[in-house]
């Protein structure tokens, strides 16, 4: 557009600085010897191994990580389908309807989802547990796929899929050596999406889980509702260290695929010469 | 055969997991409180035939929402969550507007750090976000405790646990929502417009107001939508920042059917912000549709 002035500098340095000043402060904290959060007493990893011996914390993150693990795997599955339905199918009867089911939970509140589930588990008289958290979240994350999904499907060239099934291949095989690798780029990141959704959720979780079955967010939010406590900011420095670290890998790994596909399309061109 | 498997599998699902889901709020929500298992009445007996069917349905009403108007917690609710979203829309449009605007003009090799820098927070805890104000916004906490030792206030402002903490969060939050469709619009604005308006006589704020505004009306709409819906029915900021005072539709529905476990009136509650929602979600919907058409 334009050249930096002094104005966007400001801007931008102080919007940052909004964004990841608390963030900071929360890490900062977590090293903290004192209990008490504005008292600094000192640089101590105590509430770290403290954490790492609270089994009710430990219990949680497994069953986080196990319904993150099941439901973004089945969201991923079901909104690659559901944004084949969106894109390649044109009309089909109740087409409306479905984009409409796809788009309406972006928008929806937890509250309603979360009420709505629950009176469906119930009213089918299903115990709660993980597989309701499970269902639950697969439901929401799978518009989110789809939504993903459905934006690079639309921008390929179906003549690629047309070329091999011409040269032989089954339907199945066309997708799985053509398609699938062309579109995987957005399988990834909705996978990835539906994962982060899963681990964020709160109330919808809180709506669905049986006694047995806490996830790490209704944890942690029984436990903030009390106030500020050094374990947890423990708890939140590890969840965004994981979290920054997938992002530069992530990031990295996909920096590399580019420059060794570009790298590939170079030699080709060579060769061709 | 496929195309039939592929079609239903979502299909059939969403029906299952989200439409009648629905439909048995707006059912409950027309039914009565009972002391029973399930706490409603009447429930449907299939095993009666249509008589059964036909009392099921005698035994319907509106009490519910009757009783939503009477009781001044819940209209109060709803207008209050109505007001707590549009001031914090406001606040994150003037706020994020900048930061996109910033973004643009920046040069391009810098563009897609500064773009991931904005999305990083959103891929960590929305929960973790929300309670990291928490310490910052107490009595106690490091703003008060920075501003005394600076000498602006001699005694600790109440913060936390009012409407203000409430705004702070939801724009915290939601701030990337606001930068990434202006931004996005901000990109791709042809900057010899704006040169153009300033040869032909416009002072640079005047070419601001003039072209760069108008010309990106369409994230602004995006962007404010995409923050206003989701704050009405929000639940887990006015509960952690917004102490027992700050009214919103999300935590009144959502202490309804835990604390006070009356099912029917949690459903009523739910319908009418369903209806609320309705009207922005169709605005938006319009939006994206002339915003899709306007790029082909």
């Amino acid at each position: 557009m334009r050249r930096m002035s002094g104005f966007n500098i400001v801007s931008l340095t102080f919007g940052l600085a909004f964004l990841y000043l608390p963030m900071l402060i929360l890490v900062i904290y977590s090293f903290n010897a004192s209990k008490l959060v504005t008292v600094w007493a000192g640089f101590s990893t105590r509430w770290y191994g403290e954490l790492l011996r609270n089994e009710a914390f430990l219990d949680a993150a497994l069953v986080t990580l196990k319904v993150g693990v099941i439901s973004s795997t089945l969201a991923t599955v079901l909104g690659t389908m559901a944004a084949f339905l969106l894109v390649r199918l044109g009309r089909f009867s109740g087409r409306t309807l479905f984009s409409g089911m796809i788009y309406a939970p972006l928008v929806m509140p937890d509250v309603i989802t979360g009420l709505a589930l629950l009176l469906l588990f119930i009213g089918i008289d299903m115990d709660r547990g993980v597989t309701t958290i499970v269902l639950a979240h697969t439901t929401f994350a799978m518009c989110y796929v789809s939504v993903v999904v459905s934006s690079r499907l639309s921008s390929f060239d179906t003549s690629l899929e047309e070329a091999a099934l011409d040269l032989g291949c089954t339907p199945w095989s066309a997708f799985r050596l053509v398609t699938l690798p062309i579109i995987a780029p957005a399988v990834i990141s909705g996978w990835l999406l539906a994962f982060t959704l899963s681990l964020d959720d709160l109330v919808i979780a809180s709506f669905t889980a049986g006694p047995s079955s806490t996830t790490l967010p209704m944890k942690i939010f029984s436990a903030v509702r009390l106030g500020v406590s050094p374990e947890i900011n423990a708890l939140s420095t590890l969840m965004i260290g994981v979290v920054a670290f997938g992002v530069v890998i992530f990031s990295i790994l996909s920096k590399r695929n580019t420059a060794l596909k570009l790298q590939e399309e170079r030699d080709a061109v060579d060769g061709r010469t | 055969m496929r195309r039939l498997v592929l079609i239903l599998v979502p299909y059939l699902w969403l029906i299952a997991l989200f439409l009648i889901p629905f439909v048995i709020v707006v059912k409950i929500s027309l039914s009565d409180v009972a002391l029973a298992r399930p706490p409603y009445f009447p429930q449907l007996d299939l095993t009666a035939g249509w008589a059964g069917i036909r009392t099921f349905f005698s035994e319907l009403d509106f009490e519910n929402f009757t009783f939503l108007t009477t009781d001044d917690l819940y209209w109060k609710a709803y207008l209050s969550s109505l007001k707590i979203a549009a001031i914090s829309t406001a606040l994150t449009l003037l706020i994020g507007y900048p930061i996109a605007y910033g973004m643009a003009s920046a040069r391009p090799e810098w563009r897609a750090t500064l773009m991931m820098l904005v999305i990083l927070p959103f891929w960590t805890s929305f929960l973790i976000r929300v309670y990291s104000w928490i310490g910052i916004l107490s009595q106690g906490g490091l703003l008060n405790t920075f501003l005394l030792w600076l000498g602006v206030i001699d005694q600790p402002l109440t913060i936390l646990n009012t409407e203000i903490a409430v705004y702070i969060g939801i724009v915290y939050t939601y701030l990337p929502f606001m930068i990434l469709p202006i931004y996005a619009n901000l990109e791709k604005l042809d900057g010899a417009l704006i040169e153009a308006a300033e040869d032909l006589g416009c002072s640079r704020t005047s070419a601001f107001w003039l072209v760069t505004i108008p010309l990106s009306k369409s994230g602004i709409i995006a962007g404010c939508f995409l923050v206003f819906i989701p704050a009405i029915g929000e639940f887990v900021i006015p509960s952690l920042l917004g102490g027992s005072q700050t009214l919103m539709i999300g935590k009144v529905l959502y202490e309804e059917f835990f604390s006070n476990r009356d099912w029917p009136v949690a459903s009523a509650v739910a319908v009418v912000l369903l209806v609320i929602l309705i009207v922005p979600i169709i605005l938006f919907q319009r939006n994206e549709q002339k915003n899709r058409e306007a790029s082909q």
